[in-house]
């Protein structure tokens, strides 16, 4: 209760600002330049995310020393300050290490060509219909030196770039398909072939790509503004009014409205914390007492693996592809299938026979040097970054949280951990969180903001970011996995 | 205690026998390892938990202990040892966490004794202590080592490593109390039993995991590991602080590290991806493997040697299912396969030669050359008796010195940075190259030089260039003039009046002069800047100072009559590439013509001189022989193989790049190429940067010009705090500075710097030129007179 009026009071506290000082959001608004014929475009998105509040996002102007170094690389690198930085710095460590994953990937020595790079970027984002990223992707398509032809379809580009359509629609949906055959099909396709080199460097993008679309729509990045869909070139209305203020208004409302349905459930959602809290310590402590059997633990690997797929609750409210987005790969109806659904068994791919520490890092640092380093840093951090704080409280071990959450995804695409208990993520995950985690790394596209408020109500913004960090890079991995895994047995 | 284990354990007399054999198990191995009386070992992995006696011709399954229907994960087993002292007694490591104890002096079918669930994460390895009975530890993923007593029911001590994963745990052999610890972090700690609280030593010793050691047999104190990182490497724990005694590169990460058997130095490794061999090391000669043994088709996942006193026998297991024993005498040896004697020339012509002792000795008759005061005639290393290999290291180095002055390679460097290679006509190139060829007294190669500019740019004019060159001598004031008219020629404006004069020059009756800047326009009609090369290039060999080899006009001026034959029209779009390149001509154009054209009576004066010897050059150009230039191709390319072969690359390379298209598509690309890259080496060897690269740019070859793509990378370091920039290379990450400021602009310089050597002031490369053009203090106002030069 006491949560909603604060709220309610901080918004009227903004309005106010904003009626005094011109509008905040258009950067000062009210320009004189109408008159010079001259069409300015206008931010129609507020703020980086549609999910989170302008407000509750760091302001640029207002960071410390080491966010602001990290903007200044980003900025160099990228020649902008993207809405997915904005939305990372919330954990400046893990944003060092993905923008100087990124930067490596895309501008530094390695064996494609910089435009071949964009144009894997754009497939794989366009798998996930992320118009987002495809866009940002084609302009720097182009600006390396990208022919845009290329752009109007998959079929209008190299034969060796459509061959790797296959791979990346297998690997977006359902790597664990992947066999040595896909791979000895690239690779010994007479000119069109891939060196291995190459083809790792490709799956190295395609995952990045797959799992940072899964990012853009978990948390709702609002489109760039000089990218489609990020601005208007409507004047703004005579009166005093700004166009934001309208739009932000509305916002504010979608807001309140969200509280007030909360509203009822507010003492619930305090106790979901607790409870969530209480849990964990039984867990801790009970751990030696109750021990399960062999075939109990292995029964509730198969009980969450199936469960993941029913967590998936069908949405069938069809999100219509933005403009042309589609064009960039073909078979649209191939999405993400649980292999349980369809009785198609695929074996259990057992983390302790092939993973990434041992196996998968040493084949990419071999095959694309410093890479398998960099991803390497990305996972570490990423898997073990932790404030010890859940929503109000402090100084909480969250690993086991953090573990759940990492094997939940795992586990969906069927990465068993021996030395794992499937219960745990029974206990810790409820419901609303499993479809949330289930949409964003199976069909971000799908992900509503209705999704991203309800989990986890009383966590801080902040801690739903985490979040996504933990749900794209256990994505990565599991998909590197897959190739790597098929790369392996192509060579042996 | 040693002693009489020792004695235990050795073989009594009889030696080990068998032959290199191998089994094919069920499943996939993760581990092996032997019992002590070195005729039994046991299997295990994700399916498997075998034990298989070792017989002389095969192994024999002694007995399953995967019992029961329903599969555990507690048979999932990562690591299993099999006790030294106790034939009895097995321990496993489970993927889940569980460390199972095995009793093979059960009764029962089931030999399963007890289990520890002690662990919350896999376990990676566990170990029996080498002489106590009961003791047994462990390491998991959890970050702990546990330490167990058989006699309870629990463990008896828990160590925290206080860092991540522990990868691989060993008891010491010869120190009681101490074990040692690898990570998944690149430590590696050693602990006292007795001492759960704290590790008494912790070091880094790889850069990422470390997945295994092993102690010495003999040596106290001495540890192996192996890392992801693609190293194996030898601690000295003896000392106060860990020190690294050797250091062996391998190609693949490494997995396993196992201590060879009474043979001081030696260890055999296996990898964990890529790699299927095991390879025996000799730590003192890191680079090439004493031993490897080739019969994996995936992955080794265990070795283990089959007796602790016999070198001989290694056992594998191995991730393609099969279970092997090798004999070092089947084992094959790179070294035999390596090249074991090595040539090299010096710089000077020097020729040294290395080779095993026992072939110098067999040639003893002949004496090598004993001249030399620099180096030792033979080196021999001090030889270890110890070294199986004492008859590979021993070698014996012989220097070979040219006598003085006949070695010298001054012509060479000469020639290379003196031959012009581009950027001009084809006649001009040879002439200028014929010129340094002779200057240099290689007349041979200056009368090749001549012979090619006859063969591809004149035939007949031989003679020619010698008259006229006296006549160019004597009315060299006409000389600008001729280049001024040519230029202005082709200005559009005078299009149509040239273009009534080509007409006449196509009967001949008229000039030569005329007639060559009628094909200029005509050129022109095709591509527009074509005809302005030829002025161009007059004007660059003009202003060089060269008009004593520069024969005026009429040879240029008589190839553009002939197009079809004599100057293939391939060659234009290449000669015009390379002009365009460089500002040079244009810039040099600009200067020289900009007297001569302002005025336009300019036409009528020049026309005079030049009627009166271009006429002379008429009688010679009918003296054409009308030989296609393709004639002479077989000819050409006889002589650059016949250069080549004499050693002389230089003059084949300097003609291939020089005639371009003309002879290039007769001569095959992997000869080219190999032309190519020795010229470049031994350009590089004379530390002739900018020949050499230019040469790479010249080159058409593909391997050769990517040469140039290759490492472009540039390190900086940062002026302040000395760190490398790695990021971009102007600002540090480290102190957050930019790192060169330009001292005129105060911007930050990102490309090029120039600074003063005197007062260490700089900046854009640009600014500073103009800076001290106008001033000669430093920009910076430190007072410093700076020159640039």
């Amino acid at each position: 209760m006491r949560l909603a009026t604060a709220a309610n009071e901080a918004y009227t506290t903004s309005l106010t600002v904003s009626e005094l000082l011109g509008c905040k959001q258009c950067g000062g608004g009210r320009v004189q330049d109408e008159e010079l014929g001259i069409r300015i475009p206008r931010p129609l998105g507020h703020g980086p995310s549609r999910f989170i509040p302008e407000k509750e996002i760091l302001q640029v102007g207002s960071e410390d020393a080491q966010m602001h170094a990290l903007f200044a690389d980003s900025f160099a690198a990228l020649g902008r300050l993207d809405n997915i930085t904005l939305v990372m710095v919330f954990h400046p460590q893990y944003l060092e290490s993905f923008l100087k994953t990124q930067h490596y990937l895309l501008q530094m020595d390695g064996p494609l060509p910089l435009h071949y790079r964009h144009y894997i970027g754009i497939m794989a984002a366009a798998r996930h219909q992320c118009s987002y990223l495809v866009n940002l992707h084609v302009n720097d398509f182009l600006h390396v030196g990208g022919d845009p032809k290329w752009l109007n379809g998959l079929e209008n580009a190299p034969q060796k770039l459509q061959n790797l359509g296959e791979l990346n629609k297998v690997l977006a949906h359902r790597p664990w398909l992947i066999t040595k055959e896909h791979i000895e099909g690239l690779l010994k396709a007479e000119e069109h072939s891939w060196s291995l080199a190459e083809l790792v460097h490709a799956v190295v993008l395609l995952t990045h790509y797959h799992s940072l679309a899964s990012f853009t729509f978990g948390c709702g990045i609002s489109p760039e503004i000089h990218c489609d869909g990020g601005h208007t070139f409507r004047p703004p209305s005579v009166s005093n009014y700004c166009i934001c203020d309208i739009t932000n208004g509305n916002h504010n409302v979608d807001e309140m409205q969200v509280n007030s349905a909360g509203n009822i459930s507010v003492s619930d959602s305090f106790f979901e914390v607790e409870a969530l809290m209480e849990k964990m310590r039984q867990l801790q402590e009970c751990k030696d007492e109750e021990e399960a059997s062999q075939e109990e633990m292995a029964s509730r690997f198969e009980i969450e693996k199936r469960e993941s797929m029913c967590a998936f609750s069908s949405d069938d409210e069809e999100v219509t592809p933005a403009r042309d987005v589609s064009r960039h790969f073909e078979d649209t109806s191939y999405g993400y299938k649980d292999f349980s659904r369809h009785g198609m068994h695929v074996p259990t791919f057992r983390v302790q026979d092939y993973c990434w520490e041992d196996h998968g890092y040493s084949l990419v640092n071999r095959l694309y040097p410093d890479v398998g380093q960099l991803i390497d840093e990305k996972f570490h951090i990423a898997y073990n970054l932790t404030y010890n704080t859940m929503a109000m409280h402090k100084d909480v071990d969250t690993s086991m949280l953090r573990r759940a959450i990492w094997n939940y995804i795992h586990c969906m695409f069927g990465i068993r951990y021996d030395d794992y208990d499937y219960g745990e993520i029974n206990q810790l995950l409820d419901r609303s969180f499993k479809v949330y985690i289930k949409t964003v790394v199976c069909t971000p596209e799908k992900v509503t903001k209705r999704m991203y408020d309800s989990f986890w109500r009383q966590f801080k913004h902040s801690e739903k970011v985490h979040v996504n960090l933990l749900l794209i890079e256990a994505r990565m991995q599991a998909e590197l996995l897959y190739a790597l895994r098929a790369i392996t047995r192509y060579m042996t | 205690m040693e002693k009489m284990s020792r004695v235990t354990t050795a073989l009594g007399g009889s030696a080990l026998t068998g032959r290199t054999m191998h089994c094919h198990l069920d499943a996939p191995a993760n581990a092996i390892s032997v019992c002590r009386d070195a005729a039994q070992v046991v299997v295990a992995g994700r399916s498997i938990f075998k034990i298989y006696a070792i017989e002389e011709e095969q192994f024999v399954e002694k007995l399953n202990l995967r019992v029961g229907r329903k599969p555990s994960l507690n048979l999932s087993c990562a690591d299993v040892v099999w006790h030294q002292m106790d034939e009895n007694l097995l321990a496993t490591a489970a993927t889940n966490g569980v460390v199972v104890t095995w009793n093979l002096g059960r009764p029962s079918r089931n030999k399963q004794d007890q289990l520890f669930t002690e662990h919350k994460r896999t376990v990676n390895k566990v170990c029996f202590h080498p002489t106590e009975a009961h003791v047994l530890l462990s390491g998991s993923q959890d970050g702990f080592m546990k330490c167990f007593d058989l006699r309870r029911k629990d463990s008896v001590s828990t160590f925290s490593g206080q860092s991540e994963s522990v990868r691989d745990v060993q008891f010491s052999i010869r120190d009681y109390f101490t074990f040692a610890s690898t990570f998944e972090n690149g430590n590696v700690q050693l602990w006292d039993i007795r001492r759960p609280d704290r590790c008494e030593r912790m070091f880094t010793a790889h850069n990422g995991p470390v997945f295994c050691c092993d102690w010495h047999p003999e040596d106290r104190g001495w540890l192996a590991t192996g890392g992801r990182d693609k190293m194996v490497k030898v601690w000295d724990m003896t000392t106060p602080r860990a020190k690294e005694m050797h250091c062996v590169q391998t190609i693949a990460s490494v997995a396993r590290v196992k201590w060879r058997p009474e043979c001081r130095h030696h260890l055999a490794t296996c990898s964990m991806m890529v790699d299927h061999n095991i390879y025996v090391w000799d730590v003192r000669r890191p680079f090439v493997p004493a031993a490897m043994f080739e019969e994996h088709r995936d992955v080794t996942t265990g070795i283990a040697w089959r007796h602790p006193h016999d070198p001989c026998f290694l056992l594998s297991g191995s991730k393609d299912s099969t279970l092997c024993q090798h004999l070092f005498r089947d084992a094959s040896q790179p070294v035999e396969r390596a090249n074991p004697e090595g040539l090299c020339y010096g710089l000077f012509g020097d020729v040294a030669f290395a080779a095993k002792d026992s072939l110098v000795a067999a040639e003893s008759g002949r004496k090598p050359y004993a001249g030399d005061r620099r180096h030792p005639i033979f080196f021999k290393r001090k030889l270890d008796p110890a070294e199986p290999f004492s008859g590979l290291a021993s070698s014996a180095l012989s220097v070979f010195e040219t006598e003085p002055g006949g070695g010298s390679m001054s012509w060479f460097v000469d020639t290379a940075e003196r031959y012009a290679l581009a950027g001009r006509p084809l006649a001009e190139l040879c002439d200028h190259n014929a010129k340094v060829a002779r200057e240099l007294g290689r007349n041979q190669v200056a009368q090749t030089w001549t012979m090619l500019r006859i063969i591809y740019c004149s035939p007949g004019l031989v003679s020619s260039a010698s008259l006229n060159h006296s006549v160019g001598k004597g009315s060299s004031c006409g000389l600008p003039l001729i280049n001024s008219f040519n230029l202005k020629d082709m200005t559009p404006g005078l299009g149509s009046e040239t273009r009534l004069d080509r007409s006449k020059g196509d009967t001949r009756s008229d000039t030569v002069l005329l007639d060559s800047s009628a094909t200029l326009i005509t050129n022109e009609d095709n591509e527009e800047t074509e005809g302005s090369d030829v002025p161009a290039d007059y004007l660059l060999g003009d202003v060089e100072g060269e008009e004593d080899e520069l024969y005026p006009l009429d040879p240029e001026h008589v190839h553009p009559e002939e197009p079809e034959y004599v100057l293939p029209q391939e060659a234009f779009p290449l000669r015009h590439e390379i002009l365009d390149t460089p500002s040079g001509p244009e810039h040099l154009q600009d200067k020289a013509d900009s007297p001569h054209v302002s005025g336009s009576e300019a036409d009528a004066a020049s026309l005079a001189p030049v009627d009166s010897f271009s006429l002379l050059s008429i009688s010679h150009a009918l003296y054409d022989s009308r030989l296609p230039s393709d004639f002479f191709s077989v000819l050409v390319c006889d002589m650059l193989r016949f250069y080549a072969e004499q050693g002389d690359v230089q003059m084949a390379v300097s003609v291939l790049i020089v005639l371009g298209e003309r002879v290039r598509k007769d001569i095959d690309e992997q000869t080219q190429e190999h032309w190519y890259t020795s010229y470049i080496d031994l350009l590089q060897r004379f530390c002739l940067w900018n020949v050499s690269n230019e040469v790479v740019k010249l080159s058409t070859s593909r391997a050769v010009s990517c040469l140039n793509q290759a490492s472009t990378t540039l390190h900086v370091n940062c002026s302040h705090c000395k760190r490398p920039m790695s990021s971009r290379g102007w600002v540090c990450d480290r102190c957050h500075r930019c790192a060169s400021m330009c001292a005129v602009c105060h911007h930050v310089v990102k490309g090029l710097f120039v600074w003063c050597q005197g007062c260490s002031h700089g900046g854009h490369l640009q600014h500073i030129m103009k800076w001290l053009e106008g001033s000669s203090h430093c920009p910076a106002g430190c007072g410093h007179l700076c020159e640039y030069s």
